[in-house]
């Protein structure tokens, strides 16, 4: 499969980089060096739930173990999600170079990138760019003369979007169904083989090689306070240029549907099928995690297009998706699914929708990890914000039938 | 199966579990690999499977039925993954799965009569902008069009 | 990277923070508050144990006391202060001073709509079901108030209803993916039958392939039935078919009655674990319609005569004989969820095995022949049944090995549950029967048979008569009141040596088949004592590794833990708890008895005299009460 480079800009992500440069400066700095600049650079994980990048390292780099993991986390399942697609086929310097220095600041010797299935095309250029890297001494037993050992394996997934989730991924990698661990203990103390493991986005391992070279005090100037740096939105849906774009955080929803050529845009949904949906009144919103946080997910939808029916469609995808293991999760999205069938059909009455919504609720604060904690967003979203289109099809509530 | 398949598929398994390491979590490697050789994983491998790595036959197909890439039952030559994501679908995928299924007399989830094809849905490709997208085996297309869809699968052996 | 502890899914395991050893060196607890309350725990207790040890009640599912952390049903959920989530209690090790809520709004309308949740997909009413009055989702429905089906109820049963096991029945529209089985299975037993299969919602246990239960590796152990906290999981019961025997006129129905279903069924009747109610039993079973009440211990004796003998043979052949061929250790044969572990697992040991039948299948034997003879019915009109802790019993009495009597020699095993139903059926309260003796001609047995139902028992039994035949002592002189001390207990695996200084003269049972004892002299008996199939593993791959255990003479494997008194037939629930206090009962009552050894048995005595005239390990006995068992493997054709 031919890769074809697109040039891409942007100030951070898509800024100058030379293959093996961090590498090079890390290896020269002393751990701690690192981890202040991480600090400084306040870098937040890009994968969706935003957790501090320098307080995980930490966390690892103090555990006492003789065995550490860096595992790259490239699973990208999210609907409407592709920028790792893109780092990884175009930059993968960016990540590889992250890894070796995670690998380093934390005192790990093996790094393992954890490649979803579908991207399985992807493997023989990824493996070949790990061989140039050990041929330059980027990888493999004392990199660069300095007594660090350091060498990344892929592995692949076989098609289940909950092998995302941090600790399913971990569990996956060590032969067992994808299912989300109890937490605590964390994967910082007790992950891949009850080792300490950080695992880290494919994003996040790229800006760090950006933030080892250029300090974290030059990626604070871009972004806002709480969210700094730049981020890589994969936009979809009805536009007219979609792909991935780097956009400093803070851009509004109105700035990006601008940039990407979108018009009559009826709702934006944010963070994929597990984020939240924005109407219009909301366009005004910005893109951070003070406001709208988000692993990157972009999908716009025009006024032509029927909100219940993309609804469905995420509710069907969660339905199979849920690792199946706790209550809220494998029940509740099933419910919560049947209740937009219901919708469909205009048989719902609204204290059910209410009920429906309350469940949603509960499946937020009680199932055991990120995905029941984050599939009811866009039920409770989109039929919050789009009550008249529940209208439409006939539901006119308790009495209304 | 006849005793010399049966052997045969022993020995790779052997030997993938020399590539790959005898603790467990060689388990999906090895699964992968014969899933892709195979294109599924039979009962007899699920067993000398668990043989090799000491776990249990039932917990092999507990994790086969997790994976959406692994499967128990024999399937096409070519598998095809069509993605169904929401962007995919306002791209036009209903009109695909109208022309590959009229096309192919079968419906999404089954094989062909002579093996060639087997139809799946996949669940978001990672190609959101440039849909509808679809995988055949491992190489994607994407952009497609009815009319696209079908010559590719055509072609198909 | 290889580490074998990782066997079952982690998902499923607690990742637990390693507790202190010492809780009062500097840091070694922490004090939370709970509810407002400010306590004082272990480093590493979980939200969960501390409540409990407060009186704080947190509903559970998926919790069991003898099984690992899952944290998936959620109902235990709580409130910790700062965290964005409700967090589950039974998985969260406290590490810092947190504060908890056990019980605010948002607690109660998440746990209420998880049992909502859980009920819309469970189906089929309470009436109709064998766990109603006993169903731990049906009380906590019942806890929280629950009056409608909010999220519906399903209409069609999802799962056929898998039958095709002698044992154990898999009803999974009723199941609530609790995978406490998949825990006792894998974990707790290492049998490794039962898994969560599919994704999604689509997930359900299953076997391989989704085989019938039938015909997979299942040893029929039932430990995964004393676990289930619905009725997903229930024994094949006979007592419908029991009671028409018992209806009709024609048939001579008989029962004999195990050790540990005496000391467990009074929780079936509300009492606390730990009274045997051996008498009344007896009382109880006749106002029921059974012609005669039978004691199970009196071929507990028999078995250990005869499993005794066969081992002294065995030692005599390898010892005496220098014979490499003989196959030691000698493995004891009275659980069947073992022998067919055995069988599956390392079927290249089964000459390891004992010979001698169970003491269910040797009584079978027994009362359609010497019985039946004596009696004077013929053996066709007789029904045998068996009450029993057991659910692979079930499967053993349909061995079809198993009809050394010409006719089927146990025709039902019948659990202690479903003894405990047909009793409250026959409108009978079973605490307030009088005490009634064993029907002749077996009458009462030792307290040796009786303590069968503990792990070591069959060791302690064995021990109490050898050491009288082989040295003529007493085993008073030996063990202070013949108590084996060092063979009970709860730990998986047990390990005793005993030297042989002296010897004395063989005993005239035995006359005809040793001619002295001088060979054992100087010899130190190795013996083991093993319960479950998950430490039953572990002995048998130190023995394939030639491991301490590959020297032993005789090692006693039970499948279940804590052996028959914790059986799958016995009263739910179950936990090590409940288990001490029904081998308590055994023990007590071995103690009050008057004859605690099988030889000294009258009964034993009579009938090598007039039935079994060739001796132990005779020819007739080896017609009746022995048997032979099958290389099953591991394969699933
Ligand atoms: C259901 C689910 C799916 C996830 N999928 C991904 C994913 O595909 N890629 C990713 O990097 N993080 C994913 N995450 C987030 C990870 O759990 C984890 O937070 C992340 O990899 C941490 O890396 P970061 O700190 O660099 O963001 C997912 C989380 C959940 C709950
Ligand atoms: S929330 Fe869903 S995906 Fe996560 S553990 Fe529960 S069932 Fe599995």
């Amino acid at each position: 499969m031919t890769i074809t480079k697109t040039k891409r800009t942007g100030s951070v992500i898509f800024s100058e980089y030379k293959s093996g440069e961090s590498i090079k400066k890390a290896l020269s700095l002393k751990r701690d060096d690192i981890l202040f600049e991480m600090r400084t650079s306040k870098l937040k994980g890009r994968g969706g739930a935003g957790f501090p990048t320098a307080t995980k390292w930490m966390l690892a780099a103090a555990s006492i173990s003789k065995e550490k993991f860096v595992i790259c986390n490239a699973d990208e399942g999210e609907p409407g999600t592709f920028k790792d697609r893109v780092l990884l086929l175009e930059y993968p310097e960016l990540v590889m170079d992250g890894m070796v220095v995670a690998g380093y600041t934390i005192g790990a010797e093996k790094g393992i990138i954890y490649l979803r299935g579908e991207y399985e095309y992807m493997i023989q250029s990824l493996e070949d760019y790990l061989e140039n890297m050990r041929r330059e001494n980027l990888l493999g037993n004392n990199i660069l003369q300095t007594g660090f050992n350091f060498d990344v394996s892929i592995r692949m997934g076989s098609g289940a979007y909950v092998c995302g989730e941090e600790t399913a991924l971990i569990e996956s990698l060590e032969g067992q169904r994808g299912e989300a661990r109890n937490k605590p203990p964390y994967p910082v103390n007790t992950g891949f083989l009850g080792r300490p493991t950080i695992v880290n986005n494919v994003e996040t391992l790229c800006a760090v090689s950006h933030i080892v070279v250029k300090g974290g005090e030059w990626f604070k100037t871009y972004g806002t306070d709480k969210s700094t740096g730049s981020k890589l939105f994969s936009i979809s849906g009805d536009c007219k240029y979609p792909g991935v774009y780097e956009l400093p955080w803070g851009t509004s929803i109105n700035e990006l549907l601008d940039k990407v050529g979108a018009s009559h845009t009826k709702a934006v949904q944010v963070g994929g099928a597990s984020g939240i949906c924005l109407s219009k009144n909301e366009f005004d919103r910005k893109l951070s995690f003070e406001d709208v946080p988000t692993g990157g997910s972009i999908m716009i939808f025009n006024e032509t297009r029927d909100m219940i029916k993309i609804l469905k469609n995420y509710m069907e995808f969660f339905v199979e998706e849920s690792c199946g293991q706790c209550t809220p999760c494998r029940i509740g999205n099933k419910k919560l699914l049947e209740g937009v069938k219901m919708i469909e059909e205009g048989t719902i009455t609204y204290s059910y929708l209410k009920s429906l919504r309350e469940l949603g609720h509960t499946m937020q604060v009680a199932s055991k990890c990120g995905l029941g904690q984050s599939s009811p967003n866009s039920f409770i979203s989109i039929t919050e914000k789009f009550k008249d289109e529940i209208f439409r099809y006939g539901n006119g509530g308790n009495n209304g039938k | 199966m006849l005793l010399a398949e049966k052997n045969s598929l022993t020995e790779e398994i052997e030997r993938l579990v020399e590539k790959y390491g005898s603790n467990r979590s060689s388990l999906l490697p090895v699964l992968q690999d014969i899933q892709r050789n195979h294109r599924y994983i039979s009962e007899h491998a699920q067993q000398e499977i668990a043989r090799v790595l000491d776990i249990h036959p039932v917990e092999v197909y507990s994790v086969i039925s997790f994976y959406s890439f692994l499967n128990t039952k024999p399937k096409g030559r070519n598998i095809v993954r069509l993605c169904r994501t929401i962007t995919c679908d306002l791209a036009g995928k209903d009109s695909i799965v109208k022309a590959v299924e009229r096309e192919l007399g079968i419906k999404f989830g089954e094989t062909t009569k002579d093996k060639r094809i087997t139809l799946e849905f996949a669940n978001c490709l990672g190609m959101c902008d440039q849909g509808p997208a679809m995988l055949v085996n491992y190489k994607v297309y994407t952009k497609l069009t009815p009319e696209k869809a079908v010559e590719i699968l055509n072609e198909l052996k | 990277m290889e580490n074998k502890d990782f066997r079952a899914p982690l998902s499923q395991k607690a990742h637990t923070v390693e507790k202190p050893a010492e809780p009062n060196q500097i840091g070694g607890t922490v004090s939370v508050e709970i509810n407002e309350k400010k306590i004082s725990v272990p480093l590493g207790t979980t939200i969960l144990e501390a409540c409990r040890q407060n009186q704080i009640h947190i509903p559970t599912l998926c919790y069991h006391d003898d099984l690992c952390i899952a944290g998936v049903c959620r109902i235990c959920v709580v409130e910790v202060e700062g965290m964005r989530t409700l967090q589950a209690s039974c998985a969260f090790p406290i590490t810092a001073p947190i504060k908890i809520k056990t019980s605010t709004s948002l607690v109660r309308k998440a746990r209420r709509d998880i049992i909502d949740l859980m009920l819309s997909e469970h189906y089929g009413e309470c009436y109709s079901c064998v766990k109603n009055g006993n169903c731990e989702l049906q009380n906590l429905a019942k806890e929280y108030g629950v009056d409608s089906y909010k999220f519906g109820h399903v209409k069609e049963p999802l799962f056929e209803i898998d039958e095709s096991s002698y044992s154990v029945v898999r009803d999974m529209t009723k199941c609530i993916m609790c995978k406490r089985c998949v825990r006792t299975c894998i974990d707790l037993q290492e049998v490794g039958v039962l898994e969560a299969v599919g994704r999604g919602h689509e997930t359900h246990i299953s076997t391989f392939m989704d085989k019938p239960l039938g015909e997979v590796i299942c040893i029929n152990c039932g430990q995964c039935i004393n676990r289930c906290p619905t009725g997903a999981l229930h024994a094949q019961d006979p007592s419908d078919v029991v009671w028409s025997a018992i209806d009709d006129p024609n048939k001579h129905v008989v029962i004999q009655t195990a050790p540990s279903p005496r000391a467990a069924i009074g929780e079936e009747f509300g009492l606390e674990a730990g009274h045997s109610l051996t008498q009344e039993l007896n009382t109880a079973l006749k106002r029921i319609g059974f012609d005669a009440v039978f004691d199970t211990n009196f071929t507990a004796d028999l078995t250990i005569i005869e499993e005794g003998t066969e081992l002294i043979l065995r030692l005599y052949k390898a010892l005496a004989e220098n014979d490499k061929s003989v196959a030691l250790p000698q493995f004891t044969s009275c659980s069947p969820g073992w022998v067919k572990y055995l069988e599956h697992f390392f079927p290249e040991y089964i000459n390891n095995l004992s010979s001698a039948k169970s003491p269910q299948q040797m009584f079978g034997a027994l009362i359609k022949t010497f019985y039946a003879e004596k009696s004077g019915i013929n053996p066709e009109d007789i029904v045998s049944v068996a009450v029993m802790p057991c659910s692979a019993k079930k499967f053993e009495c349909n061995r079809p090995e198993m009809q050394d009597s010409g006719y089927k020699d146990v025709d039902f095993g019948l659990t202690t549950r479903e003894l405990a139903k047909m009793i409250r059926e026959a409108g009978i309260y079973l605490p307030e029967m009088p005490k009634t003796h064993f029907d002749s001609p077996f009458g009462d047995a030792s307290g040796a048979g009786l303590i069968f139902g503990a792990t070591g028992g069959v060791m302690e039994a064995a021990i109490r008569t050898i050491i009288e035949f082989v040295t003529g002592d007493k085993t008073e002189d030996v063990f202070e009141n013949a108590n084996v001390i060092p063979v009970r207990g709860f730990d998986g695996i047990k390990y005793l040596e005993i030297p042989i200084t002296e010897v004395g003269e063989v005993p005239d049972l035995i006359k005809h088949l040793i001619p002295d004892w001088n060979w054992l002299k100087g010899v130190t008996i190795k013996a083991a004592v093993v319960h479950g199939t998950a430490n039953a593993k572990k002995v048998m791959e130190d023995i394939i590794a030639g491991g301490k255990f590959s020297g032993c003479h005789f090692i006693e494997f039970m499948a279940c833990p804590g052996g028959c008194l914790g059986g799958g037939g016995q009263p739910i629930p179950t936990n090590e708890e409940i288990r001490k206090k029904r081998a308590q009962a055994i023990y007590a009552e071995d103690e009050s008895l008057e004859i605690r050894k099988s030889h000294e048995n009258p009964n034993i005595v009579r009938i090598y005299k007039e039935y079994l005239k060739d001796g132990p390990c005779g020819h007739k006995s080896h017609k009746l009460l022995h048997t032979q068992y099958i290389k099953r493997g591991k394969y699933i054709a």
